[in-house]
């Protein structure tokens, strides 16, 4: 077989899915320990923490069934761990399919736990987040306690969308990990396609191909059509700084530098999540998770 | 000259005469200029005998020897008036765009509405979830109206539809509710449009779209009324357009 032949079974949409375990911590029965599993339209992630801190994380493709999505996705951010689902003191489920998160206590919804998420990973100065998932997209305004104050959000239309991301990664025959990266990689910047709408967006593209369009040209002219849209949600909801991206796209380089350019504003940097700092994929998760201590807490309480 | 196909009517002492059409492809001018062909073939005239050429269409720049073009508005509602003279909303909806256009007693254009911006109002998402549930397009009218009820499908977005149909076919959901599904979220979106504009009992649907039968039932479901429907409304623009031109050549000539 040639080797254009196999690129075409590339499934070039398909992203890294992972799991992390902060080692270092040890937890014991007495700790209160909580998971936050934030089943979303195109993934599906698990966070654990220990007294309020983080101490694993799973990341997932979402499958067509959200209660076995939800449960794999906490089973991978158990493993490693010798934590049993008996051992957690609350399990909050958020996301688009937080009803279906069949282990846990509560279920809140993904706006809260992403702003309370940010507040958790880049501290107490974040006020605007930009949530940036497979399917909607959402601008929070937040106080310095990580609660929601207002909010504007973005669904039924995949523009601006992970899934619109992954649709282009398909189409230019680019891995998904790399299209932020390749995007930036152009002598000058061109101007937006002109359709926001996806699947006419795709229709351009091909004509912009066809014309004699470069694949890196062609992604730029998408990467910022879909960066304005989004800044154009953030404008309407009303940006304050500190400023900040949750969700898949917060790791797509060409988006997040756009968007800074068209507000004019930085965001606080993503963490190395490679390395050792927190996955802003993850925020909704976390938040979650944060949620699940406080209510644990309350209930003993009472 | 539609996003999709190109359409030519020649009208001949107010009467329609003649008839092309053809894809409108990489090169809509030359799509053009054969429907043009074809319709002059069939009217038996040559292109001198053409008193006055009018284009309208998404692509109307483009249009080879139009003596003047006329918004795609003005032409749905030259068409639809002149095709039902009580009619005072037309609805127009074409492979990549919808519009709604509401009419003064006199017949004359007062008010529209558009959706240009998104595959969801437009004949383009019937063709996508056609492909997503493998029937032929002109297979999906009929099959959705053997449904009983409508599929929950995310219909408001070309995009995760197909996603959502995939996961429905993988469930062994019935196609025909599937189709319902589809047509019904297109006429939620058309009957908005109209809504916005206010309804008068005699409504017009005209363009390509008109044709599938699944998307008129479920449109007369959401309005509650009965549609005009003309003979061939793919060529309404057309119509319009033939119309506009018949009217400047009279003038011209006095």
């Amino acid at each position: 077989m040639s080797e254009d032949a196999q690129k075409e079974d590339v499934e070039y949409w398909r992203w890294q899915e992972y799991h992390r375990v902060f080692s270092e911590k040890k937890w014991k029965n007495k700790d209160v320990i909580t998971a936050g599993v934030d089943v979303g339209s195109v993934g599906s992630k698990a966070a654990i923490m220990i007294d309020g801190e983080v101490y694993s994380w799973g990341v997932m493709r979402t499958g067509s069934n959200s209660p076995e999505s939800a449960t794999k996705a906490l089973d991978w951010a158990m493993e490693g761990t010798g934590l049993r689902v008996n051992d957690f003191k609350y399990i909050v489920g958020t996301g688009y399919g937080r009803v279906n998160v069949p282990m846990a206590n509560r279920a809140i919804t993904e706006i809260a736990c992403h702003a309370k998420g940010a507040n958790y990973i880049w501290g107490p100065s974040v006020r605007t987040v930009l949530d940036v998932g497979g399917q909607d997209i959402k601008a929070i305004r937040c106080d310095e306690t990580g609660r929601v104050t207002s909010f504007l959000m973005n669904d039924k239309c995949a523009a601006g969308t992970g899934r619109g991301m992954e649709v282009f990664a398909d189409l230019l025959k680019i891995p998904i990990e790399d299209i932020g990266k390749v995007s930036l990689s152009i002598d000058k910047e061109p101007e937006p396609v002109s359709c926001t709408c996806v699947a006419f967006a795709k229709t351009e593209a091909v004509g912009l191909l066809r014309k004699g369009w470069s694949k890196e040209k062609v992604l730029a002219a998408y990467t910022r059509a879909m960066a304005v849209r989004m800044g154009n949600l953030i404008s309407r909801v009303g940006l304050e700084r500190e400023f900040v991206i949750t969700g898949g796209q917060s790791k797509n380089i060409g988006i997040v530098s756009r968007i800074e350019t068209i507000l004019g504003v930085k965001c606080l940097p993503t963490p190395n999540w490679r390395e050792n700092g927190l996955d802003p994929m993850v925020a909704g998760a976390i938040g979650a998770a944060i949620f699940g201590k406080a209510l644990y807490e309350k209930e003993q309480k009472s | 000259m539609g996003t999709q196909t190109v359409k030519v009517v020649i009208l001949k002492d107010g009467k329609v005469v003649a008839r092309g059409k053809g894809f409108s492809g990489f090169d809509p001018a030359n799509s053009a200029k054969q429907a043009m062909e074809e319709a002059l073939k069939a009217a038996k005239l040559k292109p001198s005998d053409l008193s006055h050429v009018t284009a309208t269409g998404a692509n109307m720049s483009l249009a080879p020897k139009a003596d003047s073009t006329i918004s795609m508005m003005g032409a749905d509602a030259k068409a639809g008036v002149f095709l039902f003279p009580k009619a005072r909303t037309i609805i127009d909806v074409g492979a990549e765009e919808a519009r709604a256009v509401r009419c003064d007693e006199r017949g004359l254009m007062a008010e529209f509405v558009v959706n240009e911006r998104c595959a969801a109002g437009a004949g383009a998402f019937i063709e996508a979830m056609a492909r997503a549930l493998e029937v032929k397009l002109e297979e999906m009218g009929p099959l959705s109206l053997k449904a009983e009820r409508a599929s929950p499908i995310n219909a408001s977005c070309v995009i995760f539809g197909e996603s959502d149909v995939v996961t429905l076919i993988h469930r062994q959901e019935s196609k025909p509710e599937i189709a319902r599904a589809v047509f019904d979220a297109m006429a939620d979106r058309i009957s908005s449009m109209v809504h916005r504009l206010g309804v008068n009992p005699d409504v017009a649907l005209l363009g390509g779209v008109a044709k599938d039968v699944g998307f008129v039932a479920s449109l007369k479901r959401k309005l509650g009324l009965d549609i005009l429907i003309p003979e061939f409304p793919e060529f309404a623009g057309a119509l319009g357009a033939a119309l506009i031109a018949a009217g400047k050549a009279e003038r011209s000539h006095k």
